[in-house]
């Protein structure tokens, strides 16, 4: 018949071919001859004064900006984060990761208390939290047990797909997720005396998990197991024959992945109080894609970056559009065309930029060496 | 045929006896005991014709996708898009001149020619660099949707068939007999399903018969299976790959006007069948064009089936079905391992 099918050959990993994405190709950068130096003078000074930066932020901007640009982006940055891991290190390119977020939202919602008493259980926030996880990471590895048969561009299909049969799913489902609505009133709980819904206080809070999710990221880069998942990135069959379980490592990668995801989805559902199948709608799904894309795989700080410029553009593309002389509502036409802007001609984000920038700064210009200083 | 029977006896009787169970339930008078226990057979009959039907418009989208795959290694996710301009542009022209025929060459060359240029402005930049052309078809279907709807606004089209394709036919397949006076009473089903059902495998057979029994469709199966080597020969791999893409986009546009005849054309129809061709090719098998025929006509039945007798769970079901084929078969019914 007309078989018009892939040859073993031809189907090579996403990053073996993908020569443009050669130099975002993130690699565990262990530090060599400062090893002398105790840890706090390893850290480049712009990491303090960025540390000092946001842990000062609360006294001079407002509630709003706290809540809604800070608070979203970090939230937004390290659902990204999971899938620069995912990506990154370990060259799955998984579109799922929301998905995973939202499930965990659900599930706070679901065992939690809200609005919805039918159907909420009403736990206490020490047995909704743990469970909520949970079943987010069981989602999200099973997903990448199912994902991980494929490689490549079949990633991208398969996990495109489970992540729209769950949202056509919760909004069929009226029994379990309360269908179109969803939940709301999903409210952080009142612990150590603090009003966690107060716009300071939601501010640390994800500023908190924000910073220690890109900790993990980083330590677990440069571990053993992220150390061999990057080998099975770039050649998988070699790591088999070296002894690793490849699949197991890749889906492995997909429970950490999920595992902060899952985070960032309860944080996610306490930031705007309700969870619906909009919040992982195809859309919202691809946004995070292109959220870590316009940030940059290269490194766990892209997605941060990514996500501060996602919810700029978002909040004000009212103002900008206006001051093009175009109506509001074109946002998604804004954020689509930067994203075609950026993969067309920096496939490694901003970060691949300001890489470039650099080197192009730093290059000694008799020699044509590049100096390194510090990392970034 | 005969050589896959040889190889799995089990797997060709089971195939066998579910056929056949499938064609007695077509045609034979149900007796009262399966009417007790499945409802009534036009209910069966509706499903199965409508699943058919839509499995139909499923493989005009899936056939263009997975013929691009095949031969360029190009996830174009923006195909969903091609669906929904070709639905819009059909709508247009067809109330602008009244003619519904007029509706389909047109939608198929505008976006054809739009497919030419993705082609020449996009994908030929970026040739073998996969990740990079699936993001950048994500961000052609991010501008076109926000441009569609700037253009057309958020509004539900229906194109309208003309007169003598709309109400319904009576079809040859009995439903069940009349109590009084014990004649049969036949299905009707309207007319306009049924030409786009005979469009549609008119329009499968004879992609079959270019690709297998024509000089293209050599150089074609060629391309897929060795690009590089064909190119050497002497081959003009470009206009080969400019032509497969022009007509599969040429096919995704036509679609979209079936699909705005008997369903609508909206905002977020794209993603819907976009969703939809992807699933069938994963099912299917990818870049297998009878992969993709078997693959929508499973995924159509099931969506049909799964609204007709578990409402709630209707997404599931075609869910369901990718799993299990993931699980036992990663590269899909058709595809080569």
């Amino acid at each position: 018949m007309a078989d018009i099918t892939t040859t073993p050959s031809r189907r090579r990993s996403l990053f073996s071919v993908v020569e443009d994405f050669e130099s975002s190709k993130p690699t565990a950068d262990i530090p060599s001859d400062d090893s002398n130096l105790s840890w706090y003078e390893r850290i480049s000074p712009a990491w303090w004064v960025l540390a000092v930066v946001l842990l000062v932020m609360p006294s001079i901007a407002s509630g709003f900006v706290l809540n809604q640009i800070f608070g979203w982006a970090f939230i937004l940055g390290m659902i990204a984060l999971s899938l620069m891991f995912l990506a990154g290190y370990g060259g799955m390119v998984s579109l799922i990761q929301m998905t995973v977020a939202a499930s965990a939202g659900y599930m706070m919602a679901i065992f939690g208390e809200s609005a919805i008493t039918a159907i909420s259980l009403g736990w206490p926030w020490w047995a909704t939290i743990p469970i909520s996880l949970i079943i987010a990471v069981l989602f999200g590895t099973i997903t990448g047990a199912l994902a991980v048969r494929t490689d490549g561009i079949y990633t991208i299909m398969i996990t495109l797909a489970i992540a729209s049969a769950f949202f056509y799913f919760t909004r069929q489902n009226y029994v379990l997720f309360n269908g179109f609505s969803g939940f709301n009133g999903v409210l952080p709980p009142m612990l150590f005396g603090v009003d966690w819904r107060d716009p300071t206080a939601f501010y640390y809070l994800t500023l908190f998990w924000a910073t220690l999710a890109y900790l993990a990221v980083r330590y677990v880069s440069r571990a053993p197991f992220g150390l061999a998942l990057q080998g099975v990135r770039d050649n998988p069959r070699r790591m088999a024959a070296l002894g690793f379980n490849v699949n197991a490592h890749r889906i492995a990668a997909y429970a950490f992945a999920a595992l902060i995801a899952g985070i960032g989805g309860i944080l996610l559902t306490w930031q705007s109080a309700q969870i619906s199948p909009g919040t992982a709608g195809i859309g919202p799904v691809i946004d995070i894609l292109v959220i870590a894309v316009i940030g940059g795989l290269g490194r766990p700080i892209g997605p941060f970056i990514g996500a501060i410029i996602y919810v700029v553009l978002k909040i004000f593309a009212i103002d900008i559009l206006n001051s093009l002389g175009m109506a509001g509502d074109r946002f998604q036409l804004l954020v689509g065309i930067s994203f075609l802007l950026i993969v067309f001609f920096s496939p490694d984000g901003i970060l691949g930029l300001w890489d470039r920038w650099r080197e192009s700064r730093g290059r000694d210009r008799l020699t044509g060496e590049i100096q390194r200083d510090g990392d970034g | 045929m005969r050589r896959f029977i040889e190889r799995r006896p089990i797997w060709s009787a089971l195939i066998f006896i579910v056929v056949a169970v499938l064609l007695w339930m077509i045609f034979a008078v149900w007796p009262d005991w399966l009417k007790d226990l499945i409802g009534r057979k036009k209910v069966f009959l509706n499903a199965l014709f409508n699943g058919v039907t839509l499995g139909g418009l499923y493989f005009l989208v899936a056939s263009g996708f997975t013929l691009i795959f095949g031969l360029m290694r190009n996830v174009n996710l923006a195909h969903g898009s091609l669906y929904l301009l070709g639905g819009y542009i059909g709508y247009s022209v067809s109330t602008a001149t009244g003619s519904w025929l007029l509706a389909f060459p047109v939608a198929f060359i505008v976006v054809g020619l739009f497919g030419i240029a993705l082609q020449y402005l996009v994908f030929r930049r970026m040739e073998g660099e996969d990740l990079r052309q699936t993001l950048v078809t994500i961000g052609i279907s991010i501008v076109m949707a926000d441009l569609m709807l700037w253009y057309w606004g958020g509004d539900f089209y229906n194109i309208t068939p003309p007169d003598w394709l709309s109400g319904p036919v009576q079809t040859f397949f009995v439903t069940g007999v009349k109590r009084s006076s014990g004649d049969l009473i036949f299905l009707k089903y309207p007319v306009v399903r049924l030409v786009i059902l005979a469009a549609a495998i008119v329009i499968g057979v004879g992609m079959w018969l270019l690709l297998n029994r024509t000089q293209i469709g050599m150089l074609i199966r060629a391309g897929v299976d060795d690009r590089d080597m064909l190119s050497a020969t002497g081959a003009r791999i470009q206009l080969v790959f400019v032509g497969v893409f022009a007509f599969g986009a040429g096919l995704a546009g036509l679609a979209g006007v079936v699909g705005g005849t008997f369903q609508t054309v909206a905002p977020g129809e794209d993603i819907r069948f976009l969703l939809a061709s992807l699933v069938v090719v994963i099912v299917g098998g990818m870049g297998s064009i009878t992969g993709a025929a078997i693959g929508a006509i499973i995924i159509g039945c099931a969506e049909q089936f799964g609204s007709v007798y578990m409402p709630t769970y209707a997404v599931v079901l075609t869910f369901l079905i990718m799993v299990v084929v993931l699980a036992f078969r990663p590269q899909g019914i058709m595809g080569r391992a």
